[in-house]
């Protein structure tokens, strides 16, 4: 272990780099170029397509059933559906969106998600702040306590935690979920942030003390408005982990049916209404249509996301 | 020059505050107690419960974890386990560096690697719904409506029902998760490739080296530890796979796994020791990993 102060000097060097590596567009690409040159580029982009295809395949044959009859579903192949004369309908999304309950599902993860991404980010942001600009005993030894968590297997928390919130009655509250999710976003959020605050220029806080502006003040106006790419970054990613999530929902709802998310929602109709193919379909893809959308407008963020949580080139 | 900057900054002059530790306290606090709730108390909790029988009144030893290891059902979650994590961790890095390379330089790389990713954006459920049109089964003689089948169907081969068959349902699923999380890999490869000097490919192909030896002898090497970090991510989540098993089977025909086994001990048995004890077993397992992963950090924090 070395001297504090030339540690957080190693670190901040790292992460300013890195901040640097992930930020600032690439250098002209390399590596595929020396491979590419030994194949012929075209075959290369052959099978760059095909494996594209190859990955798009399962969601397109979904996104065709979902607008067939249930009895074209029944009896054909989606992909006999591409053949003309088409016959599609949208049916299947009406009957999931008015009988199946589908809406309040829907609403319901709404309702989860956004305080479920909400809070994390807040108390990571504090505790990133104080773990990376702060002194404090045991600094570096609570960070990485905390860093180490993030590969407890969530399973082994949820009895206790079950027990607790019944004890409590929070058990198929909403609340339950949300401090479920803060507690479990926690660790790579945490991770994450304190990368990007350390890597913020030192005089900016200097010159804030200077001018007498506490601790709270910085925070909000200098490390949050400089932070709005991470944070941004790691609010996609945790809204997808929420909405996507079934085991916790799953379980600290307690299987009240009011409050059950669209996860929750689809798992039931796969399991009831296994055969039920038409349902399915539609079911599924309006679960999927919110991360989709955020996923199409803010992919730039979400790759860097995980760059950042990841990348030590 | 950095180190005296970093000595001035990284306890920055506070003024109105009777000591700077106290107040970093309050930031942290919330998170902190948040974590002792939520991880450390539950990880005593579980410890505790795993001792004991299955409504917690009776301490029985060691006599859950020994059930894990010679009832032939539990034998085979882990076996399964031991499947999913081998072969779930070789294809998801392994495709995600080979398509990385494949398309490091194609023109239409932001496609291929837009439509790789994509999955990520998908709950479990639903990619499991979405498979369900890949491994659907009908009987012989009817027409296939499974894409997999369908395709088996073309050159005569009987229709295979590849979620219920237990020689394959294993594999159908962790073909599910390559499909989901192979993207992920890839992107993470896919940047540190590019982090790869142009110079030391240029000096290889100077001296003749082909396209294997640059594989497997320069680009692999210097972006090692990227791949140890996305093999351990990948390893950590595949011990801990739930939702593909659980949506896909329910565990059932042989296929369950740890994280299933532990559901089904805990909601359908009511069992809490067995239940615990499984969930020990996967925090063992990972403890390793755990220990690898915090001793990169620090590597990597002390590198630089």
């Amino acid at each position: 272990m070395s001297v504090q102060g030339s540690k957080s000097a190693e670190q901040m060097a790292e992460l300013a780099s890195r901040r640097e590596y992930v930020g600032k567009p690439q250098p002209k690409l390399t590596v595929g170029g020396t491979l590419a040159q030994a194949l012929s580029s075209s075959s290369v982009t052959v099978i760059a397509v095909l494996i594209g295809c190859l990955w798009s395949i399962p969601t397109l044959g979904l996104f065709i059933s979902s607008f067939r009859s249930a009895d074209l579903i029944r009896n054909t192949g989606w992909w006999t559906g591409l053949i003309p004369p088409w016959s599609f309908t949208i049916q299947n999304y009406i009957s999931v969106l008015q009988a199946q309950g589908m809406g309040a599902a829907f609403l319901n993860s709404m309702i989860i998600a956004v305080p479920g991404t909400i809070l994390p980010i807040l108390v990571a942001a504090f505790a990133a702040y104080a773990f990376s600009w702060m002194k404090f005993p045991g600094r570096d030894w609570f960070f990485f306590s905390i860093v180490a968590l993030m590969i407890v297997p969530l399973q082994i928390t949820l009895v206790p935690i079950l027990s607790m919130f019944t004890a409590i009655g929070l058990t198929g509250q909403y609340a339950a979920v949300w401090l479920a999710h803060t507690a479990f976003g926690l660790p790579f959020a945490i991770y994450l942030l304190r990368n990007f605050f350390s890597a913020l220029p030192s005089d900016l806080f200097e010159s804030a003390h200077i001018d007498g502006a506490g601790s709270w003040t910085v925070f909000w106006k200098i490390i949050i408005p400089l932070s709005v790419p991470a944070l941004a970054s790691l609010a996609i990613f945790q809204f997808m982990w929420v909405w996507n999530d079934l085991l916790i929902a799953l379980i600290f709802l307690g299987g009240n049916p009011e409050r059950a998310p669209m996860t929750l929602a689809v798992a039931d109709l796969v399991n009831s209404f296994g055969s039920n193919y038409e349902v399915l379909t539609a079911a599924a893809f309006v679960s999927m249509a919110l991360p989709l959308v955020v996923f199409f407008s803010l992919q730039r963020y979400f790759v860097r996301g995980i760059l950042a949580g990841s990348v030590k080139g | 020059m950095a180190t005296m900057v970093a000595q001035k900054t990284a306890a920055p002059p506070r003024r109105r505050q009777r000591s700077p530790s106290r107040s970093a306290w309050i930031w942290v606090a919330p998170a902190l107690i948040l974590e002792l709730v939520f991880f450390i108390w539950p990880v005593i909790n579980t410890i505790w419960l795993s001792f004991m029988n299955k409504d917690s009144t009776t301490y029985v030893g060691l006599s859950n974890y020994a059930r894990v290891f010679t009832d032939s059902s539990l034998l085979e979650v882990l076996r399964n386990n031991l499947v999913w994590l081998v072969l779930g961790t070789i294809l998801t890095v392994g495709l995600g560096l080979l398509v990385a390379v494949l398309i490091d330089r194609v023109k239409i790389e932001q496609v291929i690697k837009s439509a790789l990713f994509l999955p990520m954006a998908i709950s479990f459920v639903g990619a499991s719904v979405i498979w369900r049109f890949v491994f659907l089964y009908q009987p012989p003689g009817q027409t296939q409506t499974g894409l997999l089948n369908a395709i088996l169907a073309v050159f005569h081969i009987p229709p295979q029902v590849w979620l219920i068959d237990t020689r394959f349902n294993t594999f159908a699923m962790i073909a599910v998760y390559t499909w989901m999380m192979t993207g992920f890999c890839m992107v993470i490869i896919s940047a540190a490739l590019k982090g790869v000097p142009d110079e030391i490919l240029e000096a290889a192909k100077m001296d003749g080296a082909g396209r294997f030896t640059i594989f497997w002898r320069i680009m692999v090497p210097m972006i090692s530890s990227t791949l140890t970090v996305v093999t351990i991510t990948m390893i950590i989540n595949i011990l801990k796979i739930f939702d593909v098993v659980y949506v896909m089977t329910g565990g059932n025909y042989h296929s369950s796994v740890v994280a299933v086994e532990f559901y089904n001990q805990l909601f359908n048995f009511g069992n809490y020791g067995q239940a615990s004890a499984l969930a020990m077993l996967l925090m063992v397992a990972i403890i390793p990993v755990m220990y690898f992963n915090i001793r990169q950090i620090r590597q990597q924090e002390k590198m630089r």
